[in-house]
């Protein structure tokens, strides 16, 4: 049954590269403005669920609705629907020819048809909203990477996206850089974006995630508060990878 | 007459210059033009195949992988003097600059197409995703994601093949392109004196040592630290 006040809602999502089925069959409903963290071993699935909900990958078998659209229904327009599902990268993926507010630019000129003038105005309170109202003209190399990240987040969020999916945003970042980027995603969940987040930053999930899910090989093995998963783990494997992650 | 002015005088003689000369100036001119011509046509025509054969359209694709070879393996005059001597035979006669221009616009885009292929496949993976993620299609992010970081990712190799097939134009001498070497050579045969070939020389020095300043630059230009 298709819950239909979900702002994410997968049911029985598969994914097979060739001969090998790397998610089994994924169930799991967004609420709007729900924070959900995914957590699990490396190899056990959590890229290739991100990405599929928003067809980077195409799914073998199943159903993504966002905000009650069918993604897999051949008649939905997809370049349409990536404009609300913002997706913001490990490796940031900013575009190197263009400075900081040419890539909030591109896509509400492309995309939305926006003057530039008012593309402008956009990436700018975009920019100042993560940190960086300084920085419109620089280009990608002439920031740190948490400065990177956190442009292409305002990237994302330029289009004013109904849902944020977020693939290990701090994982290439140097410890000391973790915090900007923590504190701009904090403040995108206080402003009522829903999102999920893909990490291995669990003090982040302990303050901010309303729902932590434990995928390993393909599946949902547990999910629950993060007092349940962290505190009380019900499943063995959800214990055991956590044991590395006790701090 | 000593040695050193028999060489002077076959190769720098000041009454065969003075005579020559004017012709040299209107071959050089000609070779501007039909270089200007190839290098924009080559140079656009190998960008469009490039660009549509990301499209991986299946039989398309097969066409121009089956045309950059064949202009990538044959040497450009055997084409030039197939098209000159050959086209007219079935009815078709062109200009000899237009034949120049065509072959070496043909063989230049062939080698461009290739150049900026290899560029294309280098843009790594997550550019393109990061555009899609934002709902611009295909042909937006080729456009204005990946085209403008391969374009100039691949201005080094493409500037040293420019140059090279630009220099074909002297080609056009073997069928009849007023150009610098077919001035050179017509004024060294009424002259019997090599100094109008020294001065064919001399005019492409004039004309490609700044282009290959030029192209220098343009390297430096577009190198940037890649994030
Ligand atoms: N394009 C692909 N082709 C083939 N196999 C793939 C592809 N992408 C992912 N896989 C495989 O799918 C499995 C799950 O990969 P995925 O990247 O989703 O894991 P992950 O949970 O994100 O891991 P990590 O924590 O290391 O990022 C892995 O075994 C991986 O090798
Ligand atoms: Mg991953």
């Amino acid at each position: 049954m298709p819950d239909s006040a979900a702002m994410l809602d997968v049911a029985g999502l598969r994914k097979s590269f060739g001969d090998i089925e790397v998610l089994k069959g994924i169930d799991l409903a967004l609420q709007a403005q729900e924070l959900v963290f995914v957590i699990g071993p490396s190899g056990s699935g959590k890229s290739t669920f991100l990405r599929c909900c928003n067809l980077l990958e195409q799914p073998s078998e199943g159903s993504i609705r966002v905000d009650s659209v069918e993604l897999l229904d051949p008649r939905t327009d997809i370049n349409k629907m990536r404009q609300r599902i913002g997706m913001v990268f490990q490796s940031f993926n900013l575009y190197p020819h263009m400075n900081a507010a040419g890539n909030i630019m591109l896509a509400l000129r492309k995309v939305l048809g926006k003057s530039k003038a008012e593309a402008r105005e956009i990436a700018e309170s975009c920019l100042a909203r993560v940190g960086l109202a300084e920085k419109a003209e620089a280009y990608p190399n002439e920031l740190s990477g948490g400065q990177q990240q956190r442009v292409a987040i305002a990237r994302a969020m330029a289009l004013e996206p109904k849902i944020m999916l977020f693939d290990e945003p701090t994982s290439a970042l140097d410890p000391e850089l973790v915090g900007s980027v923590l504190t701009v995603m904090r403040e995108l969940r206080e402003a009522g974006m829903t999102m999920m987040v893909v990490s291995h930053e669990m003090r982040f999930a302990r303050d901010a995630a309303d729902r932590v899910v434990f995928m390993d090989d393909g599946l949902i093995v547990e999910q629950g508060t993060p007092d349940q998963i962290f505190g009380a783990p019900q499943q063995e494997r959800t214990r055991a990878f956590l044991t590395n992650f006790q701090a | 007459m000593n040695g050193l002015d028999i060489f002077l005088d076959a190769f720098f003689n000041p009454a065969v210059t003075a005579k020559y000369l004017p012709d040299i100036l209107r071959g050089m001119v000609v070779t501007v033009q039909v270089a200007l011509a190839v290098v924009v046509t080559g140079i656009s025509l190998g960008l469009a195949l490039a660009a549509l054969r990301s499209f991986r359209l299946p039989g398309v694709n097969l066409l121009i992988v089956f045309f950059v070879d064949i202009f990538r393996a044959l040497p450009p005059l055997i084409v030039i003097l197939l098209v000159y001597f050959g086209l007219p035979n079935v009815g078709i006669s062109l200009p000899s600059f237009a034949v120049l221009w065509v072959v070496l616009s043909l063989v230049l885009a062939a080698f461009a197409e290739e150049i900026f292929w290899s560029g294309i496949l280098a843009i790594r993976k997550g550019q393109w995703e990061a555009a899609r993620s934002t709902g611009l299609n295909f042909a937006q992010t080729l456009a204005h994601v990946v085209l403008p970081q391969a374009v100039r990712m691949t201005v080094p190799p493409l500037t040293n093949r420019t140059i090279a097939i630009t220099k074909n134009t002297a080609l056009g001498a073997v069928i009849g392109v007023p150009e610098i070497l077919m001035q050179a050579q017509t004024a060294q045969s009424f002259s019997g004196n090599a100094t109008p070939l020294l001065l064919g020389s001399l005019a492409y020095i004039a004309l490609f040592v700044p282009v290959v300043i030029l192209g220098r630059w343009l390297e430096t230009r577009f190198a940037w630290g890649r994030a």
